[in-house]
């Protein structure tokens, strides 16, 4: 396949970026958009240019760790699916395809298509956890969880926070990963002694952080390599609600 | 949000409910009957009150949260998102800001007139009371006019259409079953509410 690519080139957070063009020769349909885009930079290296620069890690979509706004989509065209397991058969021979980095206020980019999401981990740090004080490891049968909670806690579970939804929103929302990261405490019993506090928390922190408002779209859901649910982001509210009205004040 | 703006469905009702007497009855005197109403009880004169803060605070929202989402993304996309997405819920600033231009004129045509101009009065066998009724009817003999309050209602209905729905789910209230039931819900009521307003005008236009 021959391809033309529109990659946005950024030298450092602070410096102006442009969608450069490349064409790239030979690429299999069976390769993955990332070997592609390995074999770009390989080419690049050889002729003393500077690489094209984005996250990757696993490569097996389960570490969030890769992104790309591909032709107008996070992730690229196919549902459910990370960029790293997206295939270059899903794009015909002779295709121009445009790679921009995820775009949103608190995802200053780093360089090129790298994005700092480390306001992703402040967010869980403001809330997303269960506190074990002290003691040994409890029995895991000791606390009986009915199959429906504990299917539900690990659908939410199932955000590996890569950012897609906050890319997709057309408001850079990070409600459905807030609203996942909460959803997994909330319906489980060792989540629910820090409920209140963690909704509180971590709805805070992201406002603070300047990630935009929900107005329900829905482009996160359509998004999601996960395929987490917005219902998870009506728990939230409904969490958020009676945490506001019931608190009381210290 | 949610809530104000559920508040403004329900007062959509009602203002439709008294709007469709028109039609009912072209000596209009139903009309004008509900119309003197709604003006001299005290309970109705005093939940006004709590209509324009229900405005008010929905407006003042709106703006607000639509420029925050637009301060959350200083860098745009240059290629256009793809995404599949609701369709009206991309619009809600935009259908809004019209409306609000809408409600401006139609306060201005209508109910600074009843409070504060001139309405010649009508008898009735049951009493005497402002001919409101007239002045609806003689505005929408303006085909100009219908024209620009067909289109406004019209985008009022995209405008129920997302809200509706997506007020229940900022309150929380999202269920697998009923969800469907809402959204439906939801967008049938807002086709109702639209033909019904619009209704009116084009039955005056073309038959009064």
């Amino acid at each position: 396949m021959d391809l033309t690519l529109k990659i946005w080139r950024q030298a450092s957070a602070g410096e102006k970026g442009k969608l450069v063009d490349y064409q790239v020769q030979n690429i299999s349909s069976e390769a993955s958009f990332l070997e592609m885009l390995d074999v770009l930079n390989e080419r690049l290296v050889r002729e003393g240019e500077d690489p094209v620069a984005f996250d990757h890690d696993c490569r097996e979509g389960i570490c969030g760790a890769c992104s790309l706004y591909i032709n107008g989509r996070p992730h690229g065209p196919d549902k459910g699916i990370t960029t790293c397991q997206l295939h270059m058969r899903r794009f015909k021979d002779g295709e121009t395809i445009v790679i921009e980095p995820w775009r949103a206020k608190p995802f200053p980019v780093i360089k090129d298509l790298m994005v700092d999401r480390s306001a992703f981990d402040e967010i869980i740090q403001a809330g997303g956890y269960v506190s074990i004080n002290t003691g040994g490891v409890p029995d895991a049968n000791a606390i009986p969880i009915p199959k429906r909670d504990a299917d539900t806690a690990m659908d939410a579970a199932a955000c590996i926070g890569c950012g897609a939804c906050v890319a997709a929103c057309k408001n850079a929302s990070a409600m459905l990963f807030v609203s996942a990261k909460v959803s997994q405490f909330a319906v489980l019993p060792q989540g629910k002694i820090e409920a209140r506090e963690r909704v509180q928390n971590m709805v805070a922190k992201m406002d603070e952080l300047g990630f935009g408002n929900c107005t329900n779209t829905y482009a996160c859901e359509a998004e999601c390599p996960k395929e987490i649910s917005v219902s998870h982001i009506a728990r939230m509210n409904r969490e958020y609600l009676s945490a506001k009205l019931v608190s009381q004040i210290e | 949000m949610s809530l104000a703006g559920l508040f403004l469905i329900s007062f959509l009702v009602v203002h439709l409910g008294i709007n469709l007497l028109i039609l009912f009855d072209k000596s209009l005197e139903l009309f004008n009957q509900a119309a003197h109403f709604m003006a001299t009880n005290p309970l109705i004169q005093l939940f006004q009150y709590v209509l324009f803060f229900g405005f008010i605070l929905h407006i003042i929202l709106g703006v607000v949260l639509q420029l925050q989402n637009w301060a959350a993304r200083p860098v745009r996309y240059q290629k256009k998102g793809y995404s599949e997405q609701s369709y009206f819920s991309k619009f809600m600033i935009h259908t809004g800001a019209i409306v609000f231009i809408f409600l401006i004129i139609h306060f201005a045509n209508f109910f600074v007139k009843a409070k504060f101009g001139h309405i010649d009065s009508i008898t009735y066998d049951s009493g005497t009371y402002e001919n409101l009724g007239l002045l609806v009817v003689e505005l929408f003999r303006d085909g100009a006019y219908v024209i620009f309050y067909v289109i406004a209602i019209l985008l009022l209905g995209f405008h129920l259409d997302h809200g509706f729905q997506s007020a229940f789910q900022s309150l929380g209230l999202n269920h697998s079953r009923y969800t469907p039931f809402i959204k439906g819900l939801g967008t049938v009521f807002s086709i109702l509410v639209t033909l019904g307003f619009i209704a009116i005008p084009l039955v005056i236009y073309f038959s009064f």
